[in-house]
């Protein structure tokens, strides 16, 4: 609890500090925008923490990061933002944790030629922007590898249920676009909202249409209110669940209702059961161990890696700038763009990043792992 | 056989949003203050629960001493002028040794791993102060101020709650465990002890509610400021003890509805607030001003949604928040509604 405390007080100190701190020139400045609070603060307070876990220098140059917090208000993104590139003039914008937020910060990067590096998944026009580079795995790539899954089981038909904003219609978006080629139909659309108390009413439609299987379309603990209604109501069949529902707070909520789920995740979950040879293992061990030191055993999120994969490209991008021009300058940021443009492919924690000039997502399928929960514990599928 | 589960849900629902609704019906005609943060003391009881049932000792307990301590300074600044020896020591008792012994028998049980009931009721031990201290912290100073005034109060309070949930809660929900596990199985319905609880507590605020304000002095009073509460003080009520036992009560009520809806869903930092808007969508159809209706109303709304989450998933918020339209323009035309400034 405690913790939890000064965590909620850190985001006051950064700004504090970051107002004292006089601009020494020379530092390379990183300008970090997360959710800390509101409706996202359980993507945004993971993000925030891994910040803490960053080096203090890079390529022989101090490194200055400023974090505040967005709320997951796209408004306050723009500010934030604004303020990092006007004020302290960053060389690096990082966030922020939701979709919107992460679209006004990537505005913002693109007016003032800062590179920017986004911790949530954003559509494609701003993932193709000239300055921004997307962390987290895109929708399509890990809905391609849960759909093959899915045939692979032999399921036909999918009963879907999902949040009723973006992210539920980000799935029910990836069903329509590519669920044809592997043979899926949904038979069934339920949508509900995370706060709600019951979703007996969506799940007893789910299990009346008789699917083969039930897609849930959900982050975080909110993910396991359908997954509790639908074995409470005796569904039988597989369920799935998305890369934003890998969290422990799940398995925990859930219990034994959650057994034999399939999961999508990020490598970054279970480095330890990674094979040896798996490029994200060293990053992602070092990871996990320094968060899980820090924060406590079985803290880590699929959410948290983000940022230290941010890092990770930057520690290999900025020593290639350094040798082109100084920190501070608009010469340097350019040149730093460029460096993580070309310079890949950067392994990371949560997949390798490889980027190109037509690709600013640069992940491919060593991002994702399939998971099955076994008596509250997320084991490897293959 | 779709439809009894539905109906099942619905009033299961229903009979939590009916405490909402009576509290904030009761707040409302007793101090004129429209408590959004009535939410926030479900959310608080729910979680609370949760943290008991892991054997930690919950954040509420400290942040209960905290606003004990706030509320003895607004004391001791009203009493700057001089005051009597009982009075400082009846705030001393009130404020601080109160959330303090609260804080000690909290400490010393958590680790005990006790039985549920009795978790229960040391939840509802911890929050209930919390109505009394938010009353004097936020509403007391502004006692005589437009009914507007104390609904901008309100959201402060709420979001100064909400955040102070996530601080000390974290962001992800939590789960308490069922006051009964066992299920019964009547015809083809299967009814769950804990939505059997959660009926009778229902129904037993209900009558507790009616003999509280029918038999008691204090519950008069209650009802003498709820009519007029100038009359009232021309009588010789208090209006500030009536005011401060509205959110006892409220608050009491509030870790009530938490402690039955914590093992059955999911309760977040921040559901509180949808929560406490379904139980004001029935407090609305009740004018503000009627018990029963209110709790009929609310009844209404929890099978609303489970019938618009069962058709029409995707709009329910609509529907169920829809509801009180034609409720308001029906209040407007029929003009028995007026407003006491």
């Amino acid at each position: 609890m405690k913790n939890r405390f000064f965590a909620g007080m850190a985001p006051v100190a950064a700004l504090s500090m970051s107002l004292f701190a006089s601009s020494a020139l020379a530092d390379i400045t990183i300008g970090v925008t997360i959710s800390s609070t509101g409706p996202g603060a359980a993507l945004g307070i993971p993000l925030k923490n891994s910040v803490e876990l960053w080096p203090t220098e890079v390529g022989g140059e101090k490194l200055k990061v400023i974090v505040l917090d967005d709320a997951g208000d796209p408004s306050v993104a723009t500010t934030n933002a604004r303020r990092f590139v006007n004020d302290d003039k960053v060389d690096v914008l990082v966030g922020s944790a939701l979709t919107p937020a992460s679209i006004a910060v990537a505005g913002v990067a693109a007016e003032s030629s800062t590179p920017h590096l986004g911790c949530s998944p954003v559509p494609p026009n701003i993932s193709k922007g000239k300055w921004t580079f997307i962390m987290p795995q895109d929708a399509g790539l890990i809905a391609k590898n849960l759909f093959a899954k899915m045939k692979a089981d032999g399921v036909k038909t999918v009963g879907y249920i999902g949040f009723s904003d973006s992210y539920g219609d980000l799935w029910m978006g990836q069903f329509k676009a590519i669920g044809e080629q592997y043979g899926l139909k949904v038979i069934a659309d339920e949508r509900y909202a995370r706060p709600d108390t019951s979703v007996s009413g969506q799940v007893l439609k789910l299990v009346a249409a008789r699917p083969d299987a039930v897609f849930v379309g959900a982050s975080g603990t909110g993910a396991a209110l359908p997954q509790i209604g639908l074995r409470e109501r005796g569904f039988t069949g597989k369920i799935y669940q998305t890369h934003g529902a890998v969290t422990f707070d799940f398995l925990r909520i859930a219990g034994k209702a959650a057994d034999n789920t399939i999961f999508a995740s990020g490598p970054a979950m279970a480095p330890e059961a990674l094979p040896d040879t798996a490029e994200t293992k060293p990053e992602g061990m070092a990871y996990v161990t320094a968060y899980e030191k820090k924060f406590g055993p079985g803290t880590r999120t699929q959410f948290g890696p983000h940022i230290n994969d941010a890092m990770a490209i930057l520690k290999k991008a900025i020593p290639v700038a350094l040798k082109k021009a100084k920190p501070g300058t608009p010469e340097f940021r350019a040149a730093l763009r460029d460096a993580i443009e070309t310079g890949g492919p950067f392994p990371a924690s949560q997949g390798v990043f490889n980027f190109k000039a037509d690709d600013h997502l640069g992940l491919d399928d060593r991002a994702v792992v399939l998971f099955t929960a076994k008596n509250g514990k997320f084991e490897i599928t293959k | 056989m779709i439809a009894t589960f539905l109906i099942q849900d619905g009033v299961t629902n229903g009979a939590i949003y009916a405490l909402l609704g009576l509290a904030l019906v009761l707040l409302f005609s007793v101090t004129r203050v429209i408590f959004i943060p009535q939410g926030e003391f479900v959310a608080y009881g729910a979680l609370t629960l949760a943290l008991l049932d892991g054997g930690k000792v919950p954040a509420t307990t400290s942040l209960l001493v905290c606003f004990g301590a706030i509320a003895f300074l607004f004391d001791l600044w009203s009493m700057r002028r001089g005051t009597d020896v009982r009075t400082f020591l009846r705030s001393l008792a009130l404020n601080l040794v109160l959330p303090g012994v609260i804080y000690g028998i909290t400490i010393v049980l958590a680790p005990l791993g006790l039985p549920s009931v009795a978790k229960a009721l040391l939840t509802i031990l911890i929050i209930t102060p919390m109505g009394a201290y938010i009353y004097r912290i936020a509403y007391r100073p502004l006692a005589d101020a437009s009914v507007l005034v104390l609904l901008i109060a309100s959201i402060g309070v709420h979001l100064a709650m909400m955040g102070l949930g996530l601080v000390f809660f974290g962001a992800e929900g939590l789960r308490a465990e069922p006051l009964a596990n066992d299920n019964y199985t009547i015809g083809s319905l299967m009814v769950s002890a804990q939505s059997l609880c959660i009926y009778g507590a229902t129904i037993a605020i209900i009558i507790g509610l009616y003999l509280f304000f029918e038999r008691t002095l204090l519950g008069k009073a209650l009802r003498a400021t709820a009519v007029n509460r100038l009359g009232a003080r021309l009588v010789g009520v208090r209006t500030h003890l009536t005011g401060v036992t509205a959110f006892t009560l409220a608050a009491a009520i509030g870790a009530v509805s938490g402690v039955l809806i914590g093992p059955i869903t999911t309760i977040y930092y921040d559901t509180g607030f949808l929560i406490g808007l379904k139980g004001f969508v029935a407090a609305i159809i009740g004018g503000l001003a009627s018990f029963p209706i209110t709790a009929i109303a609310a009844i209404g709304v929890g099978l609303v949604e489970s019938f618009s989450s069962f058709f029409a998933s995707s709009f329910k918020e609509v529907i169920v928040f829809g509801l009180i339209i034609p409720v308001l323009i029906w209040l407007s035309l029929s003009g028995s509604f007026h407003e006491e400034e």
